[in-house]
């Protein structure tokens, strides 16, 4: 049975959503308009919204003069190199926590989200100084590792819960029909669970991607991902906005996109489990 | 089902996974805890000696540690106050009907994804700026005089640009625990001629009180070491009224290079989040079927 809504009511609950919608937006609207003013323009008061003089040329400065795509292939490789290590790890981890799992398994994965809460701060000296020992000091390596390390649980979680939907039953058929654990994997297990890694991947890819403790004080110049070279922005004041603007639509905008695709599963990674 | 052979298989896929977390863990913790009974500075590497608890009494007793903790529960309160007081509405305005409702949910959503790099410049530059920024233009719109953030109020300003930054997290977080309430618990209310205030008073806000605790919890963990947002914007300034825990651990450590000293406060830093982590530990573990 749905329920009675009048007209107006829809019409009151849309134009406060658009609002408030509008409102929350307005700051990433008002960078990408930015980016396309000249830097006069955008600095001009009263600010002009749609009436200027659009230009790319911001978006052309930013690649030449200070090598955004040198940044924008860290950032990838860094995000995506942990990403995928952590995955290899994880996968049969959580496989094996979801499939066998025994009386310890639900203290072994508690154990696991607590290790994600310890601040980063507090390892900072000597994350540093191994850094510093090792040579990995602005590498990419390094933040491949670190960032690795610091998003396992959160993958481990993820795939875990992931795998807890696949039904059992499923499993037993393909081994009372004879299949080997290696058979019922690649063709029982991971066509179902596909979704799950998809999702997993993405949403640790981003987390990755947005970090910004470790890569700030571990990278400065060589190994320095997208967020790294944004900050390098805050030194000058004022007279960069526009070109400012063009660095952050171009470092945002794919993961914003990848963002929305996300959504659900951003739920159920960042709460573990804990909102269904 | 689980026979031995599957439990042999399953302890030995584990292993690699719970290894290296264990080491990630317990490595650093030991080195900082060390570190943290030396008098051991970067600048001078070689006079490094044992001082016991010493850099304990004086990472409490320094002036700066209270200012920093008083500035971190500040913003984690302020940031925990609007993301719920501003999220639960937005929620409940969600799961309204809505025309376009969608659309609405990618704008209420993209701010998350935003790094914290971009936010807080953006912030500061474009909006935020006493001349040309837009929320200086609004103010004289309305006559009113532009509010130099960063010089009159840069506690107040780093706070509303994390607290936009996790808005999205506890508006999604709660829409998702809206939508999984009951529907026809709240037609039977209606039908039994329960006011609108009284059906959200009495089956919305005790269904909501599980996930505004999640969110709470998770929030803190993440706010009580804010970094980027401070250290592009502020630097911990105008003196240290932006400095929180994480950023004056920050500078002690590779500003002043005093380990001793940024490796005590990196402990206290790391007994401030179990208390909290605890608590969540504890609500997921309930949760948790294995």
């Amino acid at each position: 049975m749905a329920r009675r809504v009048t007209a107006r009511r829809i019409w009151v609950s849309t134009a406060a959503a658009w609002l408030f919608g509008f409102l929350i937006f307005l700051p990433i609207l008002w960078m990408v308009l930015t980016s396309f003013k000249t830097e006069l323009e955008a600095f001009s008061m009263p600010p002009k919204f749609l009436l200027f003089h659009w230009t790319t040329e911001n978006y052309v400065t930013v690649q030449e003069r200070s090598d955004y795509l040198h940044h924008a292939v860290n950032s990838l490789l860094i995000a995506g190199g942990s990403t995928l290590i952590a995955m290899i790890i994880a996968i049969p981890a959580a496989w094996s926590m979801a499939f066998a799992p025994t009386q310890r398994t639900k203290d072994i994965l508690l154990w696991m989200l607590s290790t994600k809460m310890m601040p980063s701060v507090g390892v900072l000296v000597p994350i540093y100084l191994i850094f510093r020992d090792f040579g990995l000091l602005d590498r990419r390596a390094g933040l491949v590792m670190i960032l690795c390390l610091g998003n396992l649980p959160i993958v481990i979680w993820m795939l875990f819960t992931y795998f807890k939907e696949i039904p059992k039953d499923i499993l037993e058929a393909a081994r009372m029909d004879g299949a080997t654990i290696g058979r019922e994997l690649v063709y029982v297990l991971t066509p179902m669970a596909v979704p799950g890694l998809a999702s997993t991947l993405l949403l640790n890819f981003i987390l990755a991607w947005n970090e910004a403790f470790w890569t700030l004080n571990l990278s400065t110049s060589d190994a320095a991902p997208l967020t790294v070279f944004i900050a390098s922005y805050s030194s000058p004041e004022g007279l960069f906005w526009a070109k400012l603007s063009a660095a952050s639509t171009l470092a945002i905008a794919p993961i914003i996109i990848l963002g929305w695709f996300t959504q659900r599963q951003l739920v159920r990674g960042l709460t573990f489990g804990a909102v269904k | 089902m689980a026979t031995q052979q599957t439990q042999v298989l399953g302890r030995a896929l584990l292993t690699p996974a719970v290894a290296l977390l264990f080491i990630w863990m317990i490595v650093p913790l030991v080195m900082t805890i060390y570190f943290s009974t030396l008098h051991y500075s970067l600048l001078d590497a070689e006079a490094w000696r044992f001082v016991g608890l010493e850099n304990f009494r004086y990472f409490l007793t320094d002036p700066a540690f209270l200012t920093a903790l008083r500035n971190t529960l500040v913003l984690v309160g302020s940031v925990l106050a609007i993301t719920i007081l501003l999220g639960t509405p937005l929620a409940l305005l969600l799961d309204q009907q809505v025309v376009g409702r969608s659309i609405v949910r990618l704008m209420v959503i993209a701010p998350f994804f935003v790094m914290p790099t971009v936010s807080a410049l953006v912030w500061k530059n474009l909006l935020m700026h006493p001349v040309s920024g837009l929320f200086a233009w609004i103010a004289t719109l309305v006559g009113a005089t532009p509010i130099d953030w960063f010089n009159d109020a840069p506690l107040l300003a780093v706070i509303l640009i994390v607290a936009w930054q996790w808005l999205p997290f506890a508006t999604l977080i709660l829409l998702t625990a809206l939508q999984s309430q009951d529907e026809e618990q709240k037609e039977a209310a209606e039908m039994d001629g329960a006011s609108a205030l009284s059906t959200f008073i009495y089956l919305t806000l005790p269904h909501l009180a599980r996930p505004i605790t999640v969110v709470i919890l998770i929030e803190t963990i993440f706010l009580l070491t804010v970094f980027a947002e401070i250290f592009v914007t502020t630097g911990g300034g105008p003196g240290l009224q932006t400095t929180n825990i994480a950023f004056l651990i920050y500078s002690q450590a590779l500003i002043q290079y005093d380990v001793g000293n940024a490796s005590a406060g990196g402990l206290v830093a790391v007994v401030i989040a179990n208390i909290v982590a605890f608590f969540l530990v504890r609500i997921v573990g309930r949760n948790l079927e294995a």
